[in-house]
């Protein structure tokens, strides 16, 4: 089957230092990848070049057919099938939790008010935040506006989602009922591609774990192949710190 | 950027782009910050409050003091003033309206990424940073003499557009760069345009932190405003000049033009505050 997301030899400097260096990576329809890795090993990076939040020093960068390095094609149209959700939540704080997922159908979409809403209804119902459609982000915990966020990110019905550490800035506690809801999002079958260490989570959902240090790919593997058995000197180094 | 807060509420002025006023001024990021309008009381600060309440009331009391007690002039003057403040109302509402827009464009224009329009919005700054408002307001006056004539007040209330526009621009940079990029970030990557992105997530969270800056800003222009009586424009001021030279009685005018600018300035300082305790209590 032909990949959904295809990484080709992509290098990404920023001055005189290295994020990527010929990081290759592709990720099937329905399949879920985890990016693992020590903190500056490029992983966000990668994830926000595949969206073109950054651009790539050199490389390609596929989605589908379409070549997201290509400055030629309609970014735009490529940013609405690749959800992505980020770390700070990054939700509206003047839009309530509905608005905050309306938005997009109807600037981008220009879905009609109601429709909107109906999908906005259905998508808060399916992380388990019906209640709070007229709350506005300050209200809500933090595991509730990552929940909103991806309620958000699916507003758009996206073949990919793109996950920048989801659960990094939540309490203990708050982080069950995000990964909740993406273990059920992976079993739906969505495309995913997270940047994030939950072990649980990697077990639970993923089809593959990628190791990442100093912009290179080092190895990848099925999760559990990976954490118990890691090929890579460095990989079972950087696992022997998290575990 | 603040060390020294002696102008504003702390709690405001930090989120809230400080007056850029003392910056375009001096070139750098203020030190030592000092607003030039009038002292905003907080209901929070309870010394800077009743420093409010004292010269506020005060001020009315001693106005209401002469026009009873003292007639001759100071009724008269009273009498004779209120013509010169609608004026000075005039040239205030009408330059901030018309400087808001100005500012709104030229603040775009500096967080522009087109390098053209970048650069004349900067230009534009430095050039007004650069001229006294007195000069500009002289300068603009016969400029626009050579050109067309327009009523004075027009001329006034041009010069004082372009010259609180480039104020005014700063803040709403300000305003929009304070606001965090992962806004900008989360809403193109869900297919917005920059344009759409500016319009419906980052404009309608800057007019929530620049807000009482533009109040403050209100306020000097209010005072600012009394430049315009050198043109032929018959503001507060100038009614106060007019009176004196009928009567020589130029300490009384001025006393109570004096009085008649600071109950102006305190009332609208009050209801800065008030507006951005409001907008506090809402949070968000």
């Amino acid at each position: 089957m032909a990949d959904r997301i295809r990484i080709v030899n992509a290098c990404k400097n920023f001055g005189k230092v290295v994020a990527l260096k010929n990081a290759s990576l592709t990720v099937k329809p329905g399949e879920v990848v985890l990016v693992i890795g020590p903190s500056g090993s490029g992983k966000s990076t990668m994830l926000r070049c595949i969206n073109r939040l950054e651009h790539l020093t050199s490389g390609e960068i596929w989605v589908d057919d379409d070549m997201v390095t290509d400055h030629a094609s309609d970014i735009r149209k490529i940013r609405e099938e690749v959800g992505m959700v980020f770390q700070s939540f990054n939700l509206f704080p003047h839009l309530s939790a509905l608005e905050n997922i309306t938005l997009a159908p109807r600037v981008v979409k220009k879905m009609p008010d109601g429709e909107a809403k109906e999908l906005g209804r259905k998508l808060l119902a399916r992380v388990g935040l019906s209640e709070k459609e007229a709350v506005y982000p300050e209200q809500l915990s933090g595991g509730q506006q990552q929940r909103v966020a991806i309620a958000r990110a699916l507003a758009m019905n996206p073949k990919v989602m793109l996950f920048d550490e989801p659960t990094s800035a939540l309490d203990p506690e708050m982080i069950k009922e995000v990964l909740d809801v993406m273990v059920e999002l992976a079993k739906e079958g969505m495309t995913m591609l997270v940047v994030s260490h939950e072990m649980g989570f990697a077990r639970a959902a993923a089809h593959a774990v990628v190791f990442m240090d100093n912009g290179e790919i080092i190895e990848r593997g099925h999760p559990d192949e990976i954490f118990d058995h890691a090929k890579e000197e460095r990989t079972q180094r950087f696992l022997k710190h998290i575990l | 950027m603040a060390e020294i807060d002696t102008g504003r509420k702390a709690g405001a002025s930090s989120e809230a782009p400080a007056s850029p006023r003392r910056e375009l001024r001096n070139g750098r990021a203020a030190r030592i910050e000092v607003s030039d309008g009038a002292l905003i009381p907080g209901r929070g600060e309870k010394a800077t409050f009743s420093a409010w309440r004292i010269s506020f009331f005060g001020a009315l009391a001693v106005l209401v003091y002469l026009f009873i007690a003292r007639p001759t002039p100071y009724r008269d003057i009273m009498l004779f003033l209120p013509d010169g403040i609608l004026k000075t109302f005039e040239v205030t509402l009408m330059s901030i309206a018309c400087a808001l827009v100005v500012g709104l464009i030229a603040g775009l224009g500096r967080i522009s990424r087109i390098m053209i329009l970048n650069r004349i919005a900067t230009i534009y700054v430095e050039i007004i940073r650069g001229i006294p408002l007195l000069v500009q307001i002289f300068y603009i006056y016969y400029a626009m003499g050579k050109i067309i004539q327009v009523p004075d007040i027009f001329a006034a209330v041009i010069a004082m557009t372009i010259c609180y526009g480039a104020y005014l621009g700063e803040i709403f940079r300000a305003g929009i760069q304070s606001i965090h990029k992962g806004q900008m970030e989360a809403a193109i990557a869900l297919g917005l345009t920059r344009g759409q992105a500016l319009r419906r997530i980052i404009l309608p969270q800057t007019v929530r932190v620049v807000l009482p800056p533009l109040g403050n800003e209100f306020i000097a222009l209010l005072k600012d405003s009394s430049l315009v009586s050198i043109l032929a424009v018959s503001d507060l001021l100038r009614r106060g000049r007019e009176y004196a030279s009928k009567t020589f009685d130029y300490f009384e005018a001025f006393t109570v033009v004096a009085l008649v600018y600071l109950v102006m300035t305190l009332f609208f300082s009050r209801l800065v505050a008030l507006m951005e305790e409001r907008m506090n209590r809402r949070g968000r």
